[in-house]
């Protein structure tokens, strides 16, 4: 663990996520051809935690997948702590790039119980191999992690996942997804499905361990209140660009009404 | 009495056999949910692989680790259709199946039925003879048994190791598989491997009873391992101290008595394919109702 971090710190400071020139044309060639990404880009400094907004068909997710690689780009590259890794298929990126979902069902095994994922989770990076899944000396350490979450899920580690509720399962999967050090954290609209006071736990889950563990994070959110009051940088997508594009001081003079207002402009232009 | 004695150590004696082929299905089906067809033509490569080696003096015990080792082969083939290739599940097992069909006649020089009667079996020769003479009309169920439990061990063992957490998760949430940085496509190639491994080793075991391999004998394989799998595990559903394993060993001891029962009740053998048709259907239909209660009883939350 430290190495890693001494490794990442003596990376370049700034640019440390990069988006460049990224082309993406939806089904090509077709009737229903939707282009979407025309020279797009995007940096992101190291430490930075963006909290993207954006409507519906904007880009937001999209951008997301082009990082992640679970969409394929037609042109342009993605560098992520200084590695090119738009060749990258997205299992290979997930080895440096964590990812909660809006669907708390993704981060997590159901028929799995709670130890068997946080001990898959925890052997990331390393060979899955014939040796014992869940190491028992590792128990007490992955209790203390799920102390944290304060959620009672320290009592039940030998409880399968689906059994729990979607908040919990949620708060699982962000734990999950930083257990070992990543150099980039997605969250695409983690807390979208969940109600409002899980939603609320979640996020303040979110903003501690993003602060404890340093790690640069790209957050998609339908909510602009969390866009405003979280993070240090804000985007407004609009029809695969940015519209907005405010650093952690310009951000504090947004209100979330100025967004609200922004926000209806641009989508009463495109006529919803 | 001594006809039920013999009913019954009969159908132990297939339940085990044919429970082996059930654990391939089990993992194939329950683990990895994947249906895989291509144990219809293992099963048969099994017995075919098995009674050539046999014939040609090969040690029964080497033959049988040769035949699991060809059905591993075939369920690669059918992982890389589908993984690679991008084939549908159900597609990549018939186009496999459809092949060993001419596979196992290569194997047995175009004949349909290869008997192999006074060779070396594991049923006649090895530790077997070492058995008192009073167990000897037993020795065919002690053997068996002793192999699916041998199974069921490595089994057992290997779903706790990393590797088969790893595949329980690929059923489960392919998602989170691609999440720990590892390719869920080589866990379905691994787990389809398995499941083939197992039909093949039980085919083997099959035709050294019989001492003989019929190239017919893969029809129905998979309804029949699914039946056991999904009766195996929704009547023991709540029972935890049994592994999945056992469950679906049970399950497969629990159908060969229902064909056993019809038999004996004077059912024609040419209706047993139907039979085994129609136990599979009450047990689909008996588990979707049992998971579909269970559903609206989970809802509130």
């Amino acid at each position: 663990m430290k190495n890693r971090n001494n490794e990442s710190s003596n990376g370049s400071a700034g640019h440390y996520v990069q988006l460049q020139h990224i082309y993406k044309t939806f089904n090509k060639g077709s009737i229903n051809e939707v282009p979407l990404f025309h020279d797009f880009n995007l940096t992101v400094d190291k430490g930075e935690f963006v909290t993207v907004v954006g409507s519906n068909g904007s880009g937001k997710t999209t951008m997301l997948n082009v990082i992640c690689g679970s969409t394929q780009i037609d042109d342009g590259s993605i560098i992520v702590n200084g590695k090119d890794v738009s060749q990258l298929k997205e299992h290979q990126r997930a080895s440096f790039i964590g990812r909660v979902f809006q669907d708390p069902g993704k981060g997590t095994c159901p028929s799995l119980t709670i130890l068997e994922n946080m001990s898959l989770a925890d052997n990331k990076g390393r060979p899955y191999g014939l040796t014992p899944g869940i190491k028992k000396r590792r128990r007490d350490q992955y209790c203390t992690l799920l102390e944290q979450l304060k959620l009672g899920l320290e009592d039940k580690t030998d409880v399968k996942v689906g059994s729990l509720s979607g908040g919990q399962r949620q708060a699982l999967a962000l734990l999950i997804s930083t257990m070992v050090p990543v150099d980039l954290l997605i969250l695409d609209e983690h807390t979208a499905a969940l109600d409002p006071r899980i939603s609320e736990t979640i996020m303040e889950l979110t903003d501690r361990l993003i602060a404890e563990k340093g790690v640069t994070t790209i957050m998609v959110t339908h909510n602009l209140r969390y866009a405003v009051e979280y993070g240090n940088r804000l985007l407004m997508m609009h029809e695969g660009g940015f519209v907005l594009d405010a650093s952690e001081d310009e951000k504090k003079t947004h209100e979330v009404s100025d967004l609200l207002d922004l926000f209806n402009e641009i989508s009463i232009e495109c006529g919803n | 009495m001594g006809i039920i004695i013999g009913i019954i150590r009969n159908i132990l004696e297939e339940g085990s056999i044919y429970g082996i082929m059930t654990m391939g299905v089990y993992i194939s089906y329950s683990v990895l949910k994947f249906p895989d067809l291509t144990v219809d033509g293992t099963f048969p490569l099994g017995m075919c692989v098995t009674a050539a080696l046999i014939s040609s003096g090969v040690n029964p015990v080497v033959a049988c680790l040769i035949a699991a080792l060809c059905g591993a082969v075939a369920g690669c083939v059918t992982g890389l259709l589908h993984v690679k290739l991008h084939i549908a599940d159900l597609l990549s097992g018939i186009l496999v199946m459809t092949a060993m069909w001419s596979v196992n006649l290569v194997i047995t020089r175009g004949s349909a039925v290869v008997p192999f009667y006074n060779m070396d079996t594991i049923f006649n020769s090895g530790p077997v003879t070492l058995l008192p003479k009073g167990l000897y009309t037993w020795r065919v169920l002690i053997v068996s048994t002793v192999a699916t439990i041998i199974v069921k061990i490595i089994l057992d063992y290997y779903m706790k190791t990393k590797s088969g957490l790893l595949l329980r998760a690929t059923g489960d949430n392919q998602q989170f598989v691609t999440s720990v940085s590892k390719n869920p496509g080589m866990m379905k190639i691994i787990g389809l491997t398995i499941g083939n491994a197992c039909t093949a080793l039980s085919g083997s075991i099959l035709s050294q009873v019989s001492e003989s391999a019929n190239i017919n004998s893969g029809t129905g394989i998979m309804v029949m391992g699914l039946a056991s799998v999904i009766i195996g595990s929704s009547i023991f559903k709540k029972v935890n101290i049994l592994s999945a394993t056992t469950k679906v060993i049970i399950g497969m001891i629990l159908y060969r008595a229902c064909l056993a029962v019809a038999m004996q009740l004077g059912l024609p053998t040419n209706y047993l394919k139907m039979l085994m048709a129609a136990i599979f259907t009450v047990a689909l239909v008996a588990n979707n109702t049992l998971s579909k209660e269970k559903k609206a009883y989970e809802k509130p939350e």
